[in-house]
């Protein structure tokens, strides 16, 4: 049964403007992986539990594993992609490196994201709230005890006290 | 066997009216879908029957948390992260605030929405308790006109409801008359965030001329509806003290329902249950004895 057609649904991606032609009950995950080529976002569990395909969806944190595509029609994504400024890294980036806080990398990207994420709506988290703001995006390796270090140095580094 | 979208129609009208216009059209075809916590789950694991759904998500009829002098009128597509931000609700809701912020990770509470999870109707929905515990009205909206149902009357059975295919929740409303009582929530899972309740308990009571007033509790995951414990609130009216608490402790496992499933059994359910009644009303007493 293949009863509908595809049409056209445009976003804005990492400051670029795309338009892409999609089912519109396609999930945004794999249209940004598939079409957009923006493999950063990774599939883990595909249920909204694990954080690994997160990007924001007009400034929110979302699981893109969740969003139908219709539902991103004339919205500003941004994915791990369009964290740095060209070669050079944004802060989070920097401190996940020096903190040892990437071991396979799966869930990295979630997780820089839903620190940003968590960056902007609390400049200076309390570690209760690093650790609030993380609790969707799952890390099998790391024990997550460098993650937490990579964002508090990332505020010591980016707020002015 | 994962869903093919192409099976999958998905509309996204500008408007209510649009949307209600659709879904009287053809009651029962089409399925509504909001932020897609709980309905793009099913529909990745090719679980999802319906094949034509209709986005409600940005509908700004269904956005938007206004107060009155009289009451707090919650748009149904309002995000759980709305709820936290909102100036009201944690300090005349903290029941609803304290679930809102228990409700799955930031993502999907970025996603997830009230009215979603009011419609999607699991018993184990942390949300549903405190809407039971403050009396919540419903406002239903279809091409034929709204009506006020007292949310008490929602959920007729598992996962059965008094919507109307045709119909929709438009706005949930809270009395505000509330902010003198003492509340009380506690959720027990395999773990604080994301995880699913195996009991969740919210409640409230006034503490008067030295005595409990308007005690209230309702439950999630203890029967096939979030329950409103009556007989374990009637057991402490007046007093509390250990007489009255294990009154309470043996009405709420009396009136509750509880199963084994993946996340729990009725045993533990019920143990855990009694637990959480007897917290509240020592915790109640504290607090009045401290005032």
């Amino acid at each position: 049964m293949s009863a509908h057609a595809r049409g056209e649904v445009s976003f804005t991606v990492n400051a670029n403007e795309r338009t892409v032609r999609a089912y519109p009950m396609e999930r945004l995950l794999d249209v940004l992986r598939e079409q957009c080529d923006l493999t950063g976002v990774k599939e883990g569990c595909g249920e909204g539990e694990c954080g690994a395909c997160a990007v924001l969806l007009d400034g929110a944190l979302v699981n893109s594993c969740l969003v139908p595509v219709l539902q991103a029609e004339g919205a500003r994504i941004m994915t791990i992609e369009g964290l740095s400024t060209g070669s050079r890294l944004h802060a989070l980036q920097r401190t996940f490196l020096e903190c040892g806080a990437a071991q396979c990398g799966i869930c990295t990207p979630g997780m820089i994201l839903a620190a940003f994420h968590l960056l902007n709506t609390k400049p200076r988290p309390s570690r209760e709230e690093i650790q609030e703001g993380l609790a969707g995006n799952l890390c099998r390796c790391t024990g997550y005890a460098q993650i937490c270090e990579a964002i508090a140095d990332a505020v010591k580094q980016e707020v002015p006290r | 066997m994962r869903a093919d979208p192409a099976d999958y129609d998905l509309v996204a009208p500008r408007t209510l009216r649009d949307v209600l216009l659709l879904l009287a059209g053809e009651p029962g075809a089409w399925l509504p879908i909001a932020g897609g916590t709980d309905l793009m789950v099913l529909y990745a694991s090719g679980k999802l029957p319906q094949r034509k759904l209709v986005s409600l998500w940005n509908l700004p009829e269904l956005r938007g948390i206004q107060a009155t002098d009289k009451d707090i009128r919650i748009g149904a597509a309002c995000s759980y992260t709305e709820l936290r931000g909102n100036e009201i609700i944690p300090t005349e809701f903290p029941l609803l605030a304290s679930a809102a912020r228990w409700t799955g990770s930031i993502a999907n509470q970025n996603r997830g929405t009230l009215g979603g999870n009011i419609v999607n109707a699991s018993p184990a929905a942390d949300s549903l308790p405190a809407l039971l515990v403050y009396e919540a009205d419903l406002i239903l909206v279809s091409t034929e006109g709204e009506r006020r149902v007292p949310y008490v009357d929602f959920h007729t059975g598992y996962k059965k409801t008094l919507l109307k295919p045709h119909e929709l929740i438009r706005e949930i409303r809270l009395p505000r008359r509330f902010e003198e009582y003492f509340s009380y929530a506690r959720k027990v899972g395999a773990r604080n965030a994301q995880a699913i309740s195996k009991v969740c308990l919210a409640a409230i009571g006034r503490w008067k001329n030295g005595a409990a007033h308007d005690v209230r509790m309702a439950m999630g995951s203890v029967a096939p509806v979030p329950l409103r414990l009556r007989n374990a609130e009637r057991a402490v009216n007046g007093a509390i003290d250990a007489v009255s608490i294990a009154a309470a402790r043996e009405a709420a496992i009396a009136e509750i329902q509880p199963i084994d499933d993946i996340r729990s059994t009725a045993a533990y359910r019920t143990g855990v249950a009694g637990n959480l009644v007897a917290e509240f009303l020592q915790a109640l007493r504290a607090y009045g004895g401290a005032r």
